[in-house]
Protein backbone atom coordinates (compact mmCIF):
# COMPACT_ATOMS: atom_id res chain seq x y z
CA UNK A 1 0.00 0.00 0.00
CA UNK A 2 1.06 3.25 -0.21
CA UNK A 3 0.94 6.32 1.96
CA UNK A 4 -0.64 9.57 1.06
CA UNK A 5 2.67 11.32 -0.35
CA UNK A 6 2.62 7.64 -2.46
CA UNK A 7 5.42 5.74 -0.60
CA UNK A 8 5.31 2.47 -0.60
CA UNK A 9 4.40 1.10 3.20
CA UNK A 10 4.77 -2.61 3.45
CA UNK A 11 2.78 -4.41 5.54
CA UNK A 12 3.87 -6.11 8.52
CA UNK A 13 4.12 -10.07 8.69
CA UNK A 14 1.12 -10.34 11.25
CA UNK A 15 -0.49 -13.91 11.53
CA UNK A 16 -3.36 -12.74 13.60
CA UNK A 17 -5.06 -15.36 15.09
CA UNK A 18 -8.11 -16.48 13.15
CA UNK A 19 -11.05 -18.75 13.21
CA UNK A 20 -10.62 -21.64 10.92
CA UNK A 21 -7.41 -23.69 10.35
CA UNK A 22 -6.42 -22.44 13.65
CA UNK A 23 -3.69 -24.78 15.06
CA UNK A 24 -3.85 -25.97 18.24
CA UNK A 25 -7.64 -25.64 18.20
CA UNK A 26 -7.96 -29.39 19.57
CA UNK A 27 -5.90 -27.69 22.63
CA UNK A 28 -8.47 -25.17 23.35
CA UNK A 29 -10.81 -27.67 23.23
CA UNK A 30 -9.70 -29.17 26.00
CA UNK A 31 -8.61 -26.44 28.04
CA UNK A 32 -11.66 -25.44 27.84
CA UNK A 33 -13.19 -28.90 28.63
CA UNK A 34 -10.64 -29.28 31.71
CA UNK A 35 -11.36 -25.91 32.89
CA UNK A 36 -15.61 -26.69 32.89
CA UNK A 37 -14.92 -29.37 34.85
CA UNK A 38 -12.39 -27.63 37.61
CA UNK A 39 -14.64 -25.00 38.01
CA UNK A 40 -17.60 -27.17 38.87
CA UNK A 41 -15.91 -29.73 40.77
CA UNK A 42 -15.02 -26.52 43.48
CA UNK A 43 -18.57 -25.31 43.40
CA UNK A 44 -17.94 -21.87 41.31
CA UNK A 45 -20.41 -23.11 38.97
CA UNK A 46 -22.99 -25.48 38.48
CA UNK A 47 -24.17 -27.10 35.11
CA UNK A 48 -27.56 -25.43 35.00
CA UNK A 49 -25.44 -22.18 34.63
CA UNK A 50 -23.95 -23.42 31.95
CA UNK A 51 -26.91 -24.64 30.13
CA UNK A 52 -28.50 -21.54 30.73
CA UNK A 53 -26.02 -19.67 28.81
CA UNK A 54 -25.57 -21.91 26.27
CA UNK A 55 -29.29 -21.69 25.60
CA UNK A 56 -29.24 -17.90 25.43
CA UNK A 57 -26.90 -18.20 23.01
CA UNK A 58 -28.30 -20.87 20.53
CA UNK A 59 -31.91 -19.09 21.19
CA UNK A 60 -31.60 -16.34 18.31
CA UNK A 61 -32.23 -17.26 14.97
CA UNK A 62 -32.65 -15.41 11.60
CA UNK A 63 -36.59 -15.48 11.97
CA UNK A 64 -36.37 -12.83 14.71
CA UNK A 65 -34.80 -10.48 11.92
CA UNK A 66 -37.00 -11.32 9.13
CA UNK A 67 -39.76 -10.24 11.80
CA UNK A 68 -38.00 -7.13 11.80
CA UNK A 69 -37.81 -6.43 8.59
CA UNK A 70 -41.29 -7.96 7.57
CA UNK A 71 -42.44 -4.52 9.95
CA UNK A 72 -40.32 -2.32 8.51
CA UNK A 73 -41.87 -3.34 4.84
CA UNK A 74 -45.14 -2.68 5.77
CA UNK A 75 -44.73 0.02 8.37
CA UNK A 76 -43.09 3.32 6.96
CA UNK A 77 -43.07 4.69 10.67
CA UNK A 78 -41.17 1.64 12.13
CA UNK A 79 -38.99 1.50 9.34
CA UNK A 80 -37.82 5.08 9.90
CA UNK A 81 -37.47 4.29 13.76
CA UNK A 82 -35.48 1.00 12.86
CA UNK A 83 -32.97 3.27 10.36
CA UNK A 84 -32.37 6.18 13.10
CA UNK A 85 -32.05 3.53 16.13
CA UNK A 86 -32.19 -0.08 15.15
CA UNK A 87 -31.61 -0.95 18.80
CA UNK A 88 -34.34 0.83 19.81
CA UNK A 89 -36.53 -0.28 16.83
CA UNK A 90 -35.92 -4.48 17.66
CA UNK A 91 -36.56 -3.47 21.26
CA UNK A 92 -39.89 -2.72 20.36
CA UNK A 93 -40.40 -5.69 19.22
CA UNK A 94 -38.87 -7.82 22.14
CA UNK A 95 -35.35 -8.38 20.92
CA UNK A 96 -32.84 -7.06 22.85
CA UNK A 97 -29.51 -6.38 21.10
CA UNK A 98 -26.70 -7.25 24.08
CA UNK A 99 -24.15 -6.02 21.25
CA UNK A 100 -23.43 -2.18 21.45
CA UNK A 101 -25.70 -1.28 18.59
CA UNK A 102 -27.34 -2.25 15.70
CA UNK A 103 -27.22 -0.34 12.72
CA UNK A 104 -29.90 -1.15 9.90
CA UNK A 105 -28.78 -0.26 6.34
CA UNK A 106 -31.21 0.03 3.81
CA UNK A 107 -31.28 -1.28 0.08
CA UNK A 108 -32.49 0.53 -2.81
CA UNK A 109 -33.09 0.22 -6.47
CA UNK A 110 -29.57 2.11 -6.35
CA UNK A 111 -27.72 1.05 -3.21
CA UNK A 112 -27.34 -2.72 -2.10
CA UNK A 113 -25.31 -3.40 0.78
CA UNK A 114 -22.73 -5.67 2.17
CA UNK A 115 -21.71 -6.86 5.51
CA UNK A 116 -18.74 -8.45 6.54
CA UNK A 117 -16.27 -8.75 9.19
CA UNK A 118 -12.49 -8.29 7.87
CA UNK A 119 -10.78 -8.78 11.76
CA UNK A 120 -12.72 -11.71 13.19
CA UNK A 121 -16.80 -12.60 13.23
CA UNK A 122 -18.89 -9.95 14.33
CA UNK A 123 -21.95 -10.48 13.54
CA UNK A 124 -25.43 -9.28 15.32
CA UNK A 125 -25.42 -12.68 17.36
CA UNK A 126 -28.05 -11.42 19.84
CA UNK A 127 -30.51 -11.05 17.41
CA UNK A 128 -29.47 -13.43 14.29
CA UNK A 129 -28.12 -16.28 16.23
CA UNK A 130 -24.62 -17.63 14.92
CA UNK A 131 -23.51 -16.41 11.23
CA UNK A 132 -22.75 -18.96 8.53
CA UNK A 133 -20.03 -20.54 8.20
CA UNK A 134 -18.81 -19.17 5.25
CA UNK A 135 -19.40 -15.68 7.39
CA UNK A 136 -16.15 -16.44 9.47
CA UNK A 137 -13.85 -18.09 6.55
CA UNK A 138 -10.50 -16.37 5.30
CA UNK A 139 -11.59 -16.14 2.00
CA UNK A 140 -15.20 -14.65 2.08
CA UNK A 141 -12.98 -11.83 4.79
CA UNK A 142 -11.21 -10.88 2.32
CA UNK A 143 -12.70 -10.54 -0.99
CA UNK A 144 -15.95 -9.11 0.59
CA UNK A 145 -14.37 -5.67 0.82
CA UNK A 146 -11.27 -6.55 -2.32
CA UNK A 147 -13.86 -7.53 -5.12
CA UNK A 148 -17.17 -7.98 -3.50
CA UNK A 149 -19.02 -7.79 -6.87
CA UNK A 150 -16.80 -10.77 -7.70
CA UNK A 151 -17.90 -12.41 -4.71
CA UNK A 152 -21.66 -11.46 -4.74
CA UNK A 153 -21.54 -12.53 -8.64
CA UNK A 154 -19.92 -16.32 -7.72
CA UNK A 155 -23.20 -17.07 -5.76
CA UNK A 156 -25.25 -15.67 -8.33
CA UNK A 157 -26.56 -12.23 -7.57
CA UNK A 158 -25.16 -10.11 -10.11
CA UNK A 159 -25.59 -6.23 -9.13
CA UNK A 160 -25.84 -3.94 -12.05
CA UNK A 161 -23.10 -1.34 -12.59
CA UNK A 162 -25.80 1.61 -12.38
CA UNK A 163 -26.45 0.23 -8.33
CA UNK A 164 -23.76 1.31 -5.95
CA UNK A 165 -22.40 -1.35 -3.74
CA UNK A 166 -21.53 -0.34 0.10
CA UNK A 167 -19.40 -3.02 1.67
CA UNK A 168 -19.89 -2.65 5.75
CA UNK A 169 -16.94 -4.11 7.18
CA UNK A 170 -18.31 -5.15 10.94
CA UNK A 171 -14.88 -4.09 13.09
CA UNK A 172 -15.72 -2.35 16.14
CA UNK A 173 -18.77 -1.82 17.99
CA UNK A 174 -21.53 -1.82 15.78
CA UNK A 175 -23.50 -4.56 14.32
CA UNK A 176 -25.05 -4.44 10.70
CA UNK A 177 -28.62 -5.98 9.52
CA UNK A 178 -29.48 -5.44 6.17
CA UNK A 179 -32.91 -4.44 5.51
CA UNK A 180 -33.31 -6.08 1.89
CA UNK A 181 -35.86 -4.28 -0.46
CA UNK A 182 -39.32 -6.41 -0.50
CA UNK A 183 -40.35 -8.42 -3.45
CA UNK A 184 -41.96 -6.44 -6.03
CA UNK A 185 -44.96 -9.16 -5.67
CA UNK A 186 -45.48 -9.34 -2.13
CA UNK A 187 -48.11 -6.43 -1.96
CA UNK A 188 -51.02 -8.20 -0.70
CA UNK A 189 -48.94 -10.55 2.05
CA UNK A 190 -49.35 -10.07 5.65
CA UNK A 191 -46.17 -9.71 8.05
CA UNK A 192 -46.01 -13.00 8.51
CA UNK A 193 -46.22 -14.30 5.35
CA UNK A 194 -43.72 -11.43 4.07
CA UNK A 195 -41.06 -12.52 7.61
CA UNK A 196 -41.10 -16.33 5.65
CA UNK A 197 -39.78 -14.29 2.47
CA UNK A 198 -36.61 -13.38 4.19
CA UNK A 199 -33.81 -15.28 4.79
CA UNK A 200 -30.50 -14.88 6.35
CA UNK A 201 -28.41 -13.97 3.90
CA UNK A 202 -30.74 -11.65 2.19
CA UNK A 203 -30.07 -9.93 5.93
CA UNK A 204 -26.53 -9.75 5.16
CA UNK A 205 -26.43 -8.80 1.84
CA UNK A 206 -25.10 -11.98 0.23
CA UNK A 207 -28.75 -12.57 -1.69
CA UNK A 208 -32.19 -10.73 -2.12
CA UNK A 209 -35.32 -11.35 -0.50
CA UNK A 210 -37.90 -13.20 -1.78
CA UNK A 211 -35.92 -16.03 -3.86
CA UNK A 212 -38.00 -18.80 -2.02
CA UNK A 213 -35.45 -19.64 0.51
CA UNK A 214 -32.33 -19.44 -2.28
CA UNK A 215 -29.16 -19.91 -0.18
CA UNK A 216 -26.34 -19.18 -2.58
CA UNK A 217 -23.79 -20.07 -0.01
CA UNK A 218 -25.96 -23.10 1.42
CA UNK A 219 -27.41 -23.87 4.69
CA UNK A 220 -24.25 -26.29 5.96
CA UNK A 221 -20.64 -26.62 5.54
CA UNK A 222 -20.19 -28.60 2.63
CA UNK A 223 -17.05 -30.59 3.87
CA UNK A 224 -15.47 -31.23 6.69
CA UNK B 1 -18.54 17.36 21.97
CA UNK B 2 -17.22 15.33 18.81
CA UNK B 3 -14.04 16.23 16.95
CA UNK B 4 -15.80 15.20 13.26
CA UNK B 5 -19.46 15.91 12.05
CA UNK B 6 -20.92 14.29 9.51
CA UNK B 7 -19.40 15.26 5.85
CA UNK B 8 -16.11 15.87 7.37
CA UNK B 9 -13.10 14.51 5.49
CA UNK B 10 -11.18 12.65 7.37
CA UNK B 11 -7.77 11.05 7.03
CA UNK B 12 -6.95 7.37 8.63
CA UNK B 13 -3.83 7.07 10.43
CA UNK B 14 -1.24 4.45 11.05
CA UNK B 15 -0.48 4.40 14.85
CA UNK B 16 1.97 1.85 14.41
CA UNK B 17 -0.25 -0.16 17.39
CA UNK B 18 0.33 -3.81 18.28
CA UNK B 19 -2.14 -5.86 20.12
CA UNK B 20 -5.74 -5.85 19.90
CA UNK B 21 -6.14 -2.77 17.26
CA UNK B 22 -9.08 -2.90 15.59
CA UNK B 23 -8.36 -0.45 12.50
CA UNK B 24 -7.26 -2.72 9.63
CA UNK B 25 -4.13 -2.00 7.72
CA UNK B 26 -6.29 -1.89 4.22
CA UNK B 27 -8.02 1.41 5.32
CA UNK B 28 -5.22 3.30 6.66
CA UNK B 29 -3.18 5.92 5.20
CA UNK B 30 -6.74 6.56 3.40
CA UNK B 31 -9.10 9.19 3.06
CA UNK B 32 -12.83 9.48 3.37
CA UNK B 33 -15.85 10.76 4.72
CA UNK B 34 -17.51 11.05 8.14
CA UNK B 35 -20.52 9.07 8.01
CA UNK B 36 -22.07 9.31 11.28
CA UNK B 37 -21.03 9.37 14.96
CA UNK B 38 -21.47 6.64 16.90
CA UNK B 39 -21.04 7.97 20.64
CA UNK B 40 -18.33 6.79 22.91
CA UNK B 41 -16.87 3.71 23.55
CA UNK B 42 -14.45 1.53 25.75
CA UNK B 43 -11.36 1.74 23.84
CA UNK B 44 -10.87 -1.91 22.98
CA UNK B 45 -7.00 -1.15 22.76
CA UNK B 46 -7.50 -1.04 26.48
CA UNK B 47 -10.04 -3.12 27.02
CA UNK B 48 -8.22 -6.25 25.71
CA UNK B 49 -6.19 -5.77 28.54
CA UNK B 50 -8.83 -5.28 31.11
CA UNK B 51 -7.71 -1.43 31.48
CA UNK B 52 -11.31 -0.88 32.28
CA UNK B 53 -10.66 2.36 33.86
CA UNK B 54 -9.52 4.34 30.50
CA UNK B 55 -11.92 6.97 29.25
CA UNK B 56 -13.84 6.27 26.39
CA UNK B 57 -13.58 6.89 22.61
CA UNK B 58 -15.27 8.78 20.02
CA UNK B 59 -16.13 6.28 17.54
CA UNK B 60 -17.17 7.04 13.89
CA UNK B 61 -18.14 5.47 10.84
CA UNK B 62 -16.35 6.41 7.59
CA UNK B 63 -17.22 6.39 4.45
CA UNK B 64 -14.10 5.57 1.17
CA UNK B 65 -14.26 4.81 -1.67
CA UNK B 66 -13.30 1.71 -3.06
CA UNK B 67 -11.05 3.23 -5.91
CA UNK B 68 -9.16 4.96 -3.16
CA UNK B 69 -8.96 1.90 -1.39
CA UNK B 70 -7.73 -0.34 -4.09
CA UNK B 71 -6.02 1.08 -7.35
CA UNK B 72 -6.88 -1.73 -9.57
CA UNK B 73 -10.52 -2.27 -8.27
CA UNK B 74 -12.62 -3.46 -10.95
CA UNK B 75 -15.64 -2.56 -9.62
CA UNK B 76 -17.67 0.13 -10.11
CA UNK B 77 -16.48 3.69 -9.18
CA UNK B 78 -19.38 4.32 -7.28
CA UNK B 79 -19.06 1.77 -5.02
CA UNK B 80 -18.46 2.76 -1.10
CA UNK B 81 -17.30 0.94 2.07
CA UNK B 82 -18.15 2.13 5.53
CA UNK B 83 -15.63 1.45 8.26
CA UNK B 84 -15.77 2.34 11.94
CA UNK B 85 -12.80 4.17 13.27
CA UNK B 86 -11.82 5.21 16.74
CA UNK B 87 -11.07 9.68 17.14
CA UNK B 88 -7.81 8.93 17.49
CA UNK B 89 -7.14 6.92 14.07
CA UNK B 90 -8.21 10.12 12.11
CA UNK B 91 -7.03 13.38 11.35
CA UNK B 92 -8.50 16.32 9.72
CA UNK B 93 -8.08 15.71 5.98
CA UNK B 94 -5.61 18.29 3.96
CA UNK B 95 -3.16 18.18 7.16
CA UNK B 96 0.40 17.03 6.25
CA UNK B 97 2.30 15.36 9.55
Amino acid sequence: MNDRKGRFVSHPDDDATVIEGHAGADYYALMTEATRQLLIERGLLIQSDIDAVIASLEAPRPEWGAMIVARAWRDDAYRARLLADGSGAAAEMGFRIKEAQLVVVENSPTLHNLVVCTLCSCYPRSLLGQPPWWYISKSYRARAVREPRRVLAELGLVIPPEVELRVHDSNADMRYLVLPMAPADSGTLDEAALAKLVTRDAMIGASLAGKDATMPFGRSKPHG
Amino acid sequence: MPRFSAGARVYIVDLGKTGHVRIPWYVRYKEGEIERYCGAYANPEDLAYARHDRPKVDLYRVRLRQTDLWPDYDGEKRDTLDIEVYDHWLEPAGDEP
